[in-house]
């Protein structure tokens, strides 16, 4: 595989919304032997401050709405979301639940949406891969500061 | 008398898929008390079959939990079929029994990464879950999906499994047996795993039995208690003896689970033996009227499906007790006067399903 098309290794944090598990062990299967994006340097942090792109999966609900927001705002620019799985993009089969709110973009803002119930790891691994130009993309966007310039 | 301190464990914790919150009580090292706040996946997915009728509530039952998603969809199944006395087609038995089994087996793979990555055994979690792809991959074969399958429907099965494949299952199986062992003597016999599971979150007989401990949790306990010899589904044409142990403590609790996997294969091969022609589902007219209590036995433990119906198509009533919850008032006593640096094998040792239990 030619190596250049990886421009950056991102370090990815993961959530659990209220999501039904399924999404979840896909997105750690993704990082076991099999699919095993850690080879490219793609690491699951448990920490919001070393993360570059946040996955979530599962919808958001009146619980957890602080959690998401406090995850991504302890994020550092420039920073990326993936809403993984039919919960996270619109609520799926659970959007009519009393206790669903709706998709992750109704509270945070949303850069790249994985279909499927449960998602398979191909797709989550695209679209981690298409967060990877957002994330360019912002890069440059940036306005550039020296360090201790305010 | 060291200062109280108290430390939030979750809602998002790196050792944990899933988000639940602890408030730590600690005394020095020692933690004191644990204060559990849950309801961060409450979806309420029990009200939700006031929308969706009796039939299509098979996918969202199978959506409690995606980990043991079949064994949902099943107890759903099975709770209307004993409400209007449908009589499912033995292959279509057999072929459940088989995915059940085969989702214990990922299950169990499943956890066992789960606990070497919590005492850091990187290597050891990439093998566990390396050996549980072959699981997927059969599940993939024969069913579409690699979590959720919506195989299982009311009145049998959707898909067949053809005898070619059943054979295919069985070779990679014994494959697997073989791997299965060298990586779960690790677990058993390597000094540094059992320095952390040994000894550690003890749970005697009386106190699994007094805070209603289920499934591998008891049975690691000395109680044995496992709903499968009710005789379910084709369980009843099996033969199986529930496993247990005596030692109450994380390793015992391993060792049931790794015992439980090997069982889980030779249920399978079972299967494959006595699994008859014929067809795999039969019909389903009319509409249920009455109500119904079921028990199953999960990955985690004992799951009650209670559900009530009207005569229409829309149920009244659904209520899932699922095993994690069960197993909640077990773990908050197991977690009193161990170390901080145990917290997270004894909240695995459970193996804790936050969204059974908050549905």
């Amino acid at each position: 595989m030619n190596l250049n098309v990886v421009k950056k290794s991102p370090w990815i944090l993961h959530y659990d919304g209220t999501s039904c598990n399924g999404c979840d062990i896909e997105v750690l299967a993704c990082l076991t032997p099999l699919y095993d994006v850690e080879r490219f340097g793609i690491i699951n942090t448990g920490n919001p401050k070393h993360a570059d792109i946040l996955l979530i999966t599962g919808s958001v609900n009146e619980q957890n709405i602080p959690v998401v927001k406090q995850l991504y705002e302890q994020m550092p620019e420039p920073k990326a979301v993936v809403a993984v799985g039919i919960c996270a993009t619109s609520g799926g089969i659970f959007a009519e639940c009393y206790n669903v709110a709706g998709g992750v973009d109704k509270v945070i803002p949303v850069d790249v949406y994985v279909p499927g119930c449960a998602a398979r790891p191909e797709s989550i691994i695209d679209g981690v891969v298409k967060a990877l130009d957002i994330l360019a993309e912002k890069k440059k966007a940036m306005p550039k500061k020296r360090i201790g310039e305010k | 008398m060291g200062n109280r301190t108290i430390v939030p464990f979750g809602p998002q914790h790196p050792v944990l898929p899933e988000p639940i919150h602890l408030d730590l009580v600690l005394e020095d090292e020692t933690v004191v008390e644990a204060i559990p706040r849950i309801g961060y996946i409450h979806r309420g997915l029990e009200k939700l079959v006031e929308k969706r009728d009796y039939q299509q509530y098979c996918y969202v039952a199978e959506r409690i939990c995606g980990i043991c998603s079949f064994m949902h969809g099943m107890g759903y199944c099975m709770s209307i079929e004993r409400i209007m006395d449908v009589e499912v087609p033995e292959r279509g038995e057999f072929l459940r029994t088989i995915w059940a089994e085969l989702s214990r087996l990922h299950s169990h793979l499943l956890w066992l990464g789960l606990l070497a990555d919590a005492f850091g055994f990187e290597s050891l979690f990439m093998q566990s879950w390396k050996l549980r792809e072959q699981v997927l991959d059969i599940f993939e074969e024969t069913t579409g999906g690699r979590v959720i399958f919506s195989v299982c429907d009311i009145g049998g099965v959707r898909k067949d499994i053809s005898s070619e494949t059943l054979m295919k299952i069985r070779t990679v199986l014994t494959e697997m047996e073989k791997e299965l062992k060298e990586t779960t003597s690790v677990f058993i016999n390597d000094t540094t795993v059992k320095l952390r599971t040994k000894g550690v979150g003890v749970l005697t007989k009386q106190m699994a039995f007094d805070l209603g401990a289920v499934g591998p949790m008891a049975r690691a306990s000395g109680i044995e208690m496992d709903m499968r010899t009710q005789g379910y589904s084709a369980y009843g044409k099996l033969d199986f003896k529930p496993i247990t142990n005596d030692g109450g403590d994380c390793y015992a609790r391993t060792r049931v689970r790794i015992k439980e996997m090997f069982q889980s294969i030779d249920l399978i091969r079972q299967c494959i033996d006595k699994i008859p022609g014929g067809d795999i589902n039969v019909k389903v007219k009319g509409t249920p009227n009455g109500e119904q209590f079921i028990r199953l036995e999960q990955p985690r433990g004992e799951v009650v499906y209670y559900t009530k119906a009207n005569g229409t198509k829309f149920l009244d009533r659904v209520r899932v007790r699922t095993p994690t919850f069960a197993n909640l008032p077990a773990l908050l006593e197991t977690l009193k006067n161990c170390s901080l640096a145990d917290v997270p094998i004894l909240i695995l040792t459970i193996d804790p399903c936050i969204s059974c239990t908050e549905r």
